[in-house]
């Protein structure tokens, strides 16, 4: 390792070690999301650990990092699915479960068995099943609402076929509909372009922008390193705690990168090369 | 246990035999959807073995065959065994299949040291556990509302109504903790609340209807009519309808067919609950093998006639680029090397292709015999004009196909034959119009070969 | 008793020879010899409470058996007891062994639909073989016919899985019930044969241990021989089959032919033992010895040999327990031995028992509380005191934290942060007095280890960022033992370019830090 890098590291460090320090748990209504010192471990190993931030509203929010560096973990910790040895969060200036209603959740593909027998628009009306409440059935109205929202991600025309008769990104797009449909003020979305098709890529996208102009936040888990400065305006960099948080244009620099990756990552050089061409045509 | 009668007169005893055993079969029918679902099938078989002990330490305690106290000791240990399962699952992390394997089984054996132990007092045969006695619980009478009807019938009647309302109220929960446990977790329906509303219901299905129809024609009504309703149908609801009336279609046929089976090979009546559990197996089969969509055999015939089609058009095809490079048509044998198809398919597309005039062969007065397709003749095949309109569209729909390929996607040349020659069968005028829009309509494929206009 | 598993899992055994009662006296299977004896003893002690528990409940004329009884048992003075012992033995032998590989396969309850799915067939052969005039039923006649209906419900399973869009669960269901109602319709047909009585063939549902002859014993030894050769012969070929079938599929093993051997395995087996504990409770001695050995290890070929063991002892001591006590089915004693050493070993196995996950989870929860307590006041301590250069025993003991500074540098409250100050104190890692948080030396040696080593991990996570996660083991007591000492060298360079290097002091006790924090004394902080 030479000198440089080595420099680089340092500040990294010192870096770090401010964000995992720096104090207080927002208690602001407007914060979409706060989390604080948070620790998980799963069996003896801490699989993330002092991860610490405030996320700001109405923004769209890019999650990366290498394999392994515990996204979805972050993302299950946060809405209490698994257990935390420490830390807080905050949704919306309170608890979670207090919250839960105002964020939505748009689990990884494979979580499902797509074999269930349910239409898509079925799928999508189960994110109307806490609106509707216990016992009662669901009704027109909400049917229409869930078609409203499967037009809106554009496939409307197959709401009524078997969901393992879609195409892979026709089923992320069917719960894209599903998470919309809820209505919430944050979206979490666990790796949502995983293995889907140019189109379903860009509807996506275009959801995504729809949601940030009716000032919604959503964070997104994303793999895709060179579309991170088009599709975010945010982004946390993530292996196994946070090594940097903010906005793409000062967050998502190659020195970040490196931190965050490695120094043998060859995306690395297409993406500053992307990046540096989108400077040069601002 | 052993049903004596042999005369067919259907009487108000095999009438009552029907119901209980149309009752058992839909109660746990509408149950037994969801256990599918939730890939907890085995759970039926579980929970049915278990109750063992539950019933004899009732027995233990109150000294008497009353069916109160027995039908709560079987019920609580019912829910312990799911409760069981699940801890051992979780807490010990084996595997769920293990985990059930392990309880049952150990609940059963208990079952079976606590039964010796007080069969000194009372005859509670471990057999009717197994088997059930339908037939003597049809024989059985109580008066309710001045009708007289068999205890069983009442206590099945009400179970299936109470599992009917849980279905039909919880739907939506059901359906939701069903497919997304994690989701329905996050919107307030506890997945794991229903997970043991489920199990409690399981239980008391189980034991109201083994009671009277034994252990096997519970497990069966749990998984098979489900599994064979879900062969026919990609909607929830349809499925719960279809297997409630699967469970009842079979419920009637085991009677039916075990009067009437066994006289067939000359012996007399056999035991109804597991004529009932093998009439159901009969209907999943059937419903495997034919179901609309996803029985085997409807898949493959299919599959045949898919594969059969695309040789039909690979046959045309062959025969228009043959002409085009006008180096004569060729022999059965040529084709057979060029497309890999057996002689007998073969055959058979020949014959369909001469039936609909689309090929004709040389030398063979026209409406000859399909035989004489077969090698016979001098084997020369030619198109039909209308054969070659369709062969036309086909290669035309290739080559635009890969002229797109190369153009838009830029795949490389030599790995777009492959992917045109799937696409080619199931592009039509429409698509192709609009390849060629796509494609500013171009002359020749990417290899230079012409590409032919629409109409000829 | 961690330590002790850790050694075992270190040693290398690939080749020893694994189904030897030898292993029994190796050093690395102290701990199941321990288990085996303990579970031995507390059984004994247990039984005669059993015993009086049923007899209250029951009123039965079960007493506790005379001396000479068990003398005339355990001593096998019988040849009913010896061949009874020979042959429940081995089956669990070869049940154990079978069993550890289909439980792997997470296929546990094909056993179950595969001895259900039996019965017809042994309904059917005594019906052929009467009607054909013979001895309907001979062993022969009605071993055949259940295995062969026992390998057509297998391939009915494997059609309905392979070819349907059901999942196994409900293929397992469905020929279990289907096949198992074939064969209580057939039994009701047996029942009207006016040649003989069918009552020998509900002993294949219950079993009939105690009556074991001679034929069976040995049938059941050639059986569980075949299973065996034929399982520690294809050990590696099932290891890899079970463990990934994608890959063992990739590196050209016959993963079908693997599997069809499996499970021919388990049908022998499953047959022979129909007989002996009856077919309901086969599927016991295939799943628990198997389910109960994961709790110990965390290797296949360790689980396979306390499986075998397991079920042995199992099977062995449940045959003495319903030959001693009158009362007693065989086949359920059996199965209930085998459960009471499973719930043992869930909760006290040494590699995943409830009792040791528990602690190990609570300790770990406990170690982090304590790292971001000693982090914090070292982190809090260091820009004024540490890093400005005043000596070391002062801020030992005398610079102060207080607890309301600590408080907002984590999400702990009260409720959590008090606790761990004072577990910390009691380790003397910590003084607490009035509000005021001192270090002592030990403890602020111990921070002073922690700090660096965070800052060791960061930075490793940051140079080494690409292959990070699957290394990174920040509960590990010591950073060397994980990265090994060039790399931890290397960081420390890195760590001193950047003068964040933390000074580790002399420690007090000369052998590193208290116990409690958990250190390996060899391991070297400097």
């Amino acid at each position: 390792m030479n000198k440089q890098t080595s420099s680089q590291l340092g500040d990294a460090l010192a870096s770090s070690e401010s964000t995992s320090s720096a104090p207080g748990l927002s208690t602001d209504p407007l914060c979409p999301l706060s989390v604080y010192d948070l620790t998980v471990a799963y069996h003896r190993k801490p699989v993330i650990w002092d991860v610490g931030f405030d996320l700001p509203a109405g923004q769209l929010i890019g999650v990366v990092g290498p394999n392994g560096a515990g996204k979805s973990t972050l993302l299950k910790a946060i809405m209490d699915l698994i257990p935390r040895a420490s830390g807080r969060v905050r949704v919306f200036g309170d608890t979670y479960a207090h919250n839960r209603k105002r964020v939505g959740y748009v689990p990884q593909r494979e979580s499902v068995d797509w074999q269930f027998p349910v239409s898509a628009l079925d799928v999508v009306t189960m994110g109307l099943y806490d609106d509707i409440g216990w016992f009662f059935p669901v009704r027109k109205k909400h049917r229409a609402r869930a078609l409203e929202a499967l037009d809106r991600v554009g496939i409307a025309d197959l709401a009524n076929r078997q969901i393992s008769q879609l195409s892979g990104g026709q089923q992320q797009r069917t719960f894209l509909a599903r998470a919309l449909v809820q209505d919430a003020d944050l979206y979490l979305m666990d790796e949502p372009f995983a293995a889907v098709d140019a189109a379903t890529e860009r509807a996506i996208v275009e959801i995504l922008r729809d949601l940030k102009k009716r000032e919604k936040t959503a964070v997104v888990i994303h793999h895709d390193l060179q579309t991170v400065p088009e599709y975010f305006d945010h982004v946390i960099l993530l292996n196994m705690r946070v090594v940097s948080h903010g906005p793409v244009s000062e967050t998502f620099t190659s020195e970040n990168l490196q931190k965050t990756y490695g120094g043998r990552l060859t995306l690395l050089d297409e993406v500053t090369e992307a990046m540096r061409r989108r400077e040069q045509a601002l | 246990m052993i049903y004596a009668q042999i005369d067919l007169n259907w009487q108000q005893h095999d009438t009552w035999i029907v119901v209980i055993g149309i009752l058992c079969a839909v109660s746990s029918a509408l149950l037994g959807n969801f256990l599918v679902l939730r890939r907890m099938s085995m759970l039926g078989d579980a929970v049915t073995h278990a109750v063992l002990p539950g019933i004899a330490a009732a027995f233990l305690i109150s000294h008497s065959r009353s069916s109160l106290p027995m039908f709560f000791g079987a019920v609580i240990v019912g829910v312990l065994t799911a409760l069981f399962t699940e801890w051992i699952r979780r807490v010990g992390r084996v595997d769920e299949g293990a985990s059930m394997g392990v309880v049952f089984t150990s609940l059963f054996a208990l079952g079976l040291v606590m039964l010796v132990q007080a069969s000194d007092h009372v005859d509670l045969d471990p057999d009717c556990v197994l088997y059930g006695a339908i037939e003597s619980a049809a024989i059985d009478e109580v008066e309710i509302f001045g009708r007289v009807l068999p205890p069983a019938a009442l206590i099945l009647g009400v179970v299936t109504i109470v599992n009917a309302l849980f279905v039909v109220l919880c739907f939506k929960e059901l359906k939701i903790s069903s497919f997304d446990p994690a989701l329905a977790t996050t919107m307030g329906f506890s997945a794991r609340l229903m997970h043991y509303l489920l199990m409690v219901l399981v239980s008391i299905t189980a034991v109201a209807s083994f009671e009277s129809v034994g252990s096997v024609l519970v497990v069966a009504m749990f998984v098979v009519p489900a599994a064979a309703s879900y062969m026919l149908t990609d909607r929830l609801a349809w499925m719960i309808v279809l297997s409630v009336f699967i469970a009842a279609a079979s419920a009637i046929l085991g009677h039916g067919s075990a009067i009437v089976v066994p006289r067939w090979f000359g012996f007399e009546s056999t035991t109804t609950a597991s004529m009932m559990a093998v009439s159901a197996g009969g209907l999943f089969f059937l419903a495997a093998l034919f179901g609309p969509k996803h029985g085997v055999l409807v898949k493959w015939v299919r599959r045949q006639f898919l594969s059969f089609r695309i040789l039909c058009d690979d046959i045309v095809a062959l025969l228009y680029r043959c002409e085009e490079r006008e180096t004569g048509s060729p022999s059965k044998a040529e084709l057979a090397d060029n497309l890999f198809a057996s002689s007998w398919t073969l055959w058979a597309a020949l014959a369909t292709l001469r039936r609909r005039g689309e090929i004709a062969v040389d030398g063979a007065v026209s409406g000859a015999v399909d035989g004489a397709v077969d090698g016979a003749v001098s084997g020369d095949f030619h198109l039909t004009g209308r054969g070659r309109d369709r062969a036309r569209q086909l290669v035309r729909s290739h080559r635009l196909w890969e002229q797109y390929l190369v153009v838009e996607t830029s795949t490389e040349t030599d790995r777009i034959h492959d992917k045109a020659e799937r696409f080619e069968h199931f592009t039509d005028r429409p698509l192709r119009d609009r390849l060629d829009r796509v494609t500013d309509a171009p002359d020749t494929d990417p290899h230079g070969r012409p590409i032919p206009s629409e109409k000829s | 008793m961690i330590r002790g598993s850790r050694n075992t899992t270190d040693s290398d055994v690939s080749g020893r020879s694994v189904f030897s009662l030898g292993c029994l006296s190796n050093a690395g299977s102290s701990t199941l010899r321990l288990l085996a004896i303990a579970c031995l003893f507390l059984f004994f002690a247990a039984a005669p409470r059993y015993a009086a528990a049923a007899d209250s409940l029951a009123d039965t004329s079960a007493t506790w058996p005379t001396w000479q009884q068990w003398k005339r048992v355990l001593s096998l003075q019988d040849y009913n007891t010896r061949v009874v012992l020979l042959g429940v033995s081995v089956l669990g032998a070869g049940a154990g062994l079978v069993g550890s590989f289909t439980l792997l396969r997470k296929r546990a309850l094909m056993g179950d639909a595969l001895s259900h799915a039996s019965l017809p067939g042994i309904a059917m052969a005594f019906i052929i073989a009467s009607a054909l005039g013979r001895d309907g039923k001979s062993l022969g006649y009605l071993l055949t016919g259940a295995t062969v209906s026992g390998l057509l419900g297998v391939a009915a399973i494997l059609w309905i899985r392979n070819k349907t869009r059901l999942k196994e669960d409900a293929a397992l269901g469905i020929v279990l019930s289907v096949f198992f109602g074939a064969g209580i319709a057939l039994l009701g047909i047996v029942q009207q044969m006016q040649y003989s009585s069918a009552a020998g063939l509900e002993s294949f549902i219950y079993g009939k241990t105690a009556s074991m002859g001679s034929n069976d014993a040995k049938l059941i030894i050639v059986a569980s021989a075949i299973a065996i050769v034929v399982c520690l012969g294809l050990f590696k070929e099932l290891k890899i089959l079970c463990f990934d079938e994608a890959f063992a599929g990739s590196r050209g093993f016959p993963i079908v032919w693997l599997d069809i051997v499996l499970m021919s395995m388990v049908v022998l087996i499953t047959i022979v033992g129909l007989q002996a504990v009856g077919l309901i409770l086969m599927i016991a001695l295939m799943v628990i010895p198997a389910a109960a050995a994961r709790f110990w290890t965390h290797e296949l070929w360790r689980m396979s040999v306390y499986s075998v063991v397991i079920g042995t002892v199992g099977c062995v001591l449940g045959a003495v327990l319903s030959a001693v006590f009158p009362n007693l089915p065989s086949g359920a004693m059996i199965v209930l031995v085998c459960s009471f050493f499973f719930f043992l070993s869930m909760m006290f196995g040494t590699a995943r028992g409830v009792v040791i996950r528990t602690y190990r989870r609570r300790r770990l929860n406990r170690r982090i509380a304590r790292q971001h307590l000693l982090r914090a006041m070292y982190e809090h301590l260091e820009p004024n005191t540490i890093g400005a250069g005043v000596k070391s025993s002062r801020f030992e003991s005398k610079a102060a934290v207080t607890v309301s500074e600590l408080l907002p540098m984590r999400s702990w409250g009260w409720g959590r942060l008090l606790p761990t100050i004072r577990a910390a104190q009691e380790d003397e890692l910590l003084r607490f007095t009035d509000d005021n948080v001192f270090f002592t030396r030990s403890g602020f040696v111990e921070a002073a280890r922690l700090t660096r080593q965070h800052r060791l991990w960061e930075m490793y996570l940051i140079a080494y960022a690409d292959v990070a996660p699957g290394l990174v083991d920040r509960g590990a007591d010591d950073i060397e033992h994980v990265l090994g000492p060039e790399i931890v060298d290397q960081l420390e360079d890195l760590l001193e370019e950047q003068k964040m290097t933390v000074e580790i002091p002399e420690s007090p006790h000369g052998i590193g830090v208290p116990e409690s924090a958990g250190p390996q004394p060899g391991g070297s902080t400097s």
